[in-house]
């Protein structure tokens, strides 16, 4: 699904990423965890291909073709899917026509035949009863007045509706109450298949709980300093990183 | 009369202009005799040449206004032909190939059926389309209603009454430098009456106005609803149109008497020009409506088309209690410039208004928002509401706000709240990360921009503006 191999990156001409390789097969779920800085959110704002993330080294195999060859909106209609930490609003566009334009381009990228209005709208209808999302959020502006968690849910809604190949979850459990990361982790686990991948970024190993990874790796000064299973992120949540840092970096 | 006027006219250009004459296409220039040739070619009485001719000498005197925040090199008046008749069938184009490819290709974009492109373009026809027959049928239903809907001419012609009374009783003929020139050499135009307690039975819409030709540059539109009327009017369409005429100076007159409702919709999508700015049309428009007491009128506008837009639809609100409304979508692009707003003169007691003007700029253009709220001191608990939101596309266009507020009654209230935006970074990459190209996501971002204007628009109208803004931004992002 995706190898990173030797993967230098820097934001400002200040160096975040510094040598990261990791490799994802499908259907695996690796989660990303480490200490504040140490390079977790550029990994998915590189990987999806925001600007301003300037990549100086290494390579990024997606489905087997280079990744960097690809636009932001290319890559997300090959399926590599960023759920946002802060998810952005954009004022008097309705929420249901958002999803509407993104669902129909990506399906059309996939080749499959375009949902009529009325199919689409019970499909988001259920599926924002999925993530227990009030219907009245589909008919407001993306993301307008939504709180933290309401957001977070609508970023899962989307995932859901995309049906990415890699999910990348960019801290999605920050700011969240147990029921809300409940709902978030219920949504993650039912799209869990042979195909379809995702890294879970995350600082806390609460998240983990909900959603069991089959990696977890510490990331730590732009590298990946540890891997291991789930019981490292208990391990981490036991004695911190301090450990970490000192023994490798 | 006009026998006289004609004889004196030809005999006049009889030296220079005698070709002219023949193919009914009068030379450039601008004189008390245009006037008249103008008023004789359509055999207009003589109350409407003196009145013509008022309105000529009262420009002669006046200055073109430079306050605007526009620049263009100075229109030669004296370059200008004020007359030429309808193009012949054989003149125009005979089958849509004949047409600029270009053209088509925006139409193709905005979804408009093959008949309508050929009437847009212009393409000689001698099948009558499908239109004509719902031409018709509407005629029908209208004159059952006792609605009047006809051209300026046949008004003249058929209901001299109404329009001496009516016409310039808003916008008199010296109003303002664009408007006595329109009053004195005015090509066509509409003329609407809604007769008393009448619910005109569905819009009227300049599209259905088809017999008329070359009534575009200077365009005059009156429209008087009878006590307790209701109209709603579309002008223009979204089709891009062309016109061989750059400088456009339009004057429409709304009456709304006693609790009469007048809704005024325009989409107006003249050339812009190229790239460059070359080539596009100056629209210098004169909108006003009065109000009588506990009537209502709402201006709501798109403009994305000209060169230079030059426009301030606005509302005299002399009756108590009665309400205006303006609501705007303004977006410039590439060269283009436009200072647009409303003024909103509340002169009876416990009027209302509100203006929602957004202003999109894009490319390395300039738009303005300019409004006047004036409480006269007659106005006791007169309230405005005023919102003016700017985005901007780009960092090379401006966009400015000049918001003039004058009080002269202290139990007036007026509001005023202002806001400048930039399409985000975070926005455009949210959107891209769905799967949008970047124009897509720009036309969705100012598209929930211009909402809350775009929900008054008459449905069919707001799904065509919201496409019409997609390919005018066309080229503003990359």
């Amino acid at each position: 699904m995706l190898r990173i191999n030797n993967l230098h990156a820097s934001v400002e001409d200040k160096e975040i990423l510094k040598g990261l390789s990791l490799e994802i097969k499908p259907g695996e779920v690796h989660a990303i965890m480490g200490p504040n800085g140490a390079g977790k959110s550029t990994l998915g704002n590189v990987l999806s291909g925001r600007d301003g993330y300037e990549v100086s080294s290494g390579t990024v195999e997606f489905k087997g073709a280079n990744l960097f060859d690809l636009a932001v909106e290319e890559r997300a209609r090959e399926g590599v899917f960023l759920a946002f930490q802060y998810p952005v609003e954009i004022p008097g566009v309705s929420n249901m026509e958002f999803l509407k334009v993104s669902v129909d381009t990506v399906r059309k990228h996939k080749g499959l035949p375009a949902l009529s209005s009325v199919e689409f709208m019970k499909l988001a209808r259920t599926t924002s009863q999925k993530v227990k999302l009030d219907q009245a959020f589909l008919k407001r502006g993306v993301n307008e007045g939504f709180s933290g968690g309401e957001k977070k849910r609508n970023e899962i809604l989307q995932m859901m509706l995309l049906e990415p190949s890699l999910c990348i979850l960019d801290e999605t459990d920050s700011g969240l109450d147990i029921d809300a990361l409940q709902t978030v982790a219920d949504g993650v686990n039912a799209m869990r298949n042979k195909d379809r991948s995702f890294i879970v970024v995350t600082h806390y190993q609460r998240l983990l709980d909900y959603i069991v990874p089959d990696y977890v790796h510490v990331l730590a000064d732009g590298k990946i300093v540890k891997s291991g299973d789930k019981s490292l992120a208990k391990e981490l949540e036991a004695k911190g990183y301090g450990w970490l840092e000192g023994g490798v970096a | 009369m006009s026998e006289q006027v004609e004889h004196l006219i030809s005999k006049e250009y009889a030296a220079g202009f005698h070709t002219a004459i023949e193919s009914e296409t009068l030379p450039p220039g601008l004189n008390e005799d245009v006037v008249r040739f103008i008023s004789a070619k359509k055999d207009e009485p003589e109350w409407m040449l003196d009145w013509r001719l008022q309105a000529f000498r009262a420009w002669q005197e006046m200055e073109s206004p430079d306050w605007a925040k526009v620049k263009y090199p100075p229109v030669d008046f004296q370059s200008i032909s004020y007359y030429s008749a309808p193009k012949s069938m054989d003149e125009r184009p005979q089958s849509l190939d004949e047409v600029d490819p270009e053209l088509l290709a925006t139409y193709e974009k905005l979804g408009i059926p093959l008949h309508e492109q050929a009437v847009l373009a212009g393409v000689a026809m001698d099948v009558v389309f499908d239109s004509v027959s719902v031409v018709t049928t509407f005629r029908e239903k209208l004159l059952e209603a006792g609605v009047i809907f006809c051209s300026i001419s046949e008004a003249i012609e058929k209901y001299p009454e109404l329009i001496k009374k009516y016409l310039g009783s808003v916008v008199p003929q010296k109003d303002n430098y664009f408007a006595a020139l329109n009053s004195a050499v005015f090509s066509d135009g509409s003329f609407v009456f809604i007769p008393k307690g009448v619910r005109c039975p569905m819009e009227l819409s300049t599209y259905f106005r088809i017999n008329e030709q070359n009534t575009g540059q200077f365009e005059r539109t009156l429209i008087v609803a009878e006590e307790g009327s209701h109209v709603s009017y579309l002008e223009g369409c979204t089709a891009p149109m062309r016109d061989e005429n750059q400088l456009h100076a339009a004057v429409v007159e709304l009456v709304a008497c006693d609790n009469a409702e007048i809704k005024y919709s325009t989409v107006q999508n003249w050339y812009p020009g190229d790239a460059e700015g070359k080539g596009g049309i100056y629209n210098f428009v004169t909108k006003r409506g009065v109000c009588h007491e506990s009537a209502k009128i709402s201006w709501t506008q798109v403009e994305t088309g000209s060169a230079i837009t030059w426009k301030y639809p606005s509302c005299i609100l002399r009756g108590d209690n009665s309400v205006g409304e303006f609501y705007s979508v303004a977006l410039t692009n590439n060269l283009q410039q436009a200072d647009t707003g409303t003024k909103m003169i509340h002169i009876g007691k416990n009027t209302r208004s509100t203006i929602i003007a957004k202003g999109i700029s894009a490319g390395r253009s300039d738009s303005s928002y300019r409004g006047l709220v004036r409480m006269n001191p007659g106005a006791d608990g007169a309230r405005n509401f005023t919102q003016c939101d700017s985005l901007l596309i780009g960092d090379r266009c401006g966009a400015h706000t000049f918001p003039y507020i004058e009080s002269k009654n202290p139990s007036a209230v007026i509001e005023h709240e202002a806001t400048t935006s930039k399409v985000s970074d975070d926005q455009m990459f949210l959107c891209a990360q769905r799967g949008l190209d970047p124009e897509k996501a720009v036309s969705m971002i100012v598209n929930g921009f211009c909402r809350e204007v775009f929900k008054e628009l008459p449905m069919e109208f707001a799904v065509e503006a919201g496409k019409l803004l997609e390919v005018s931004l066309e080229g503003s992002v990359g």
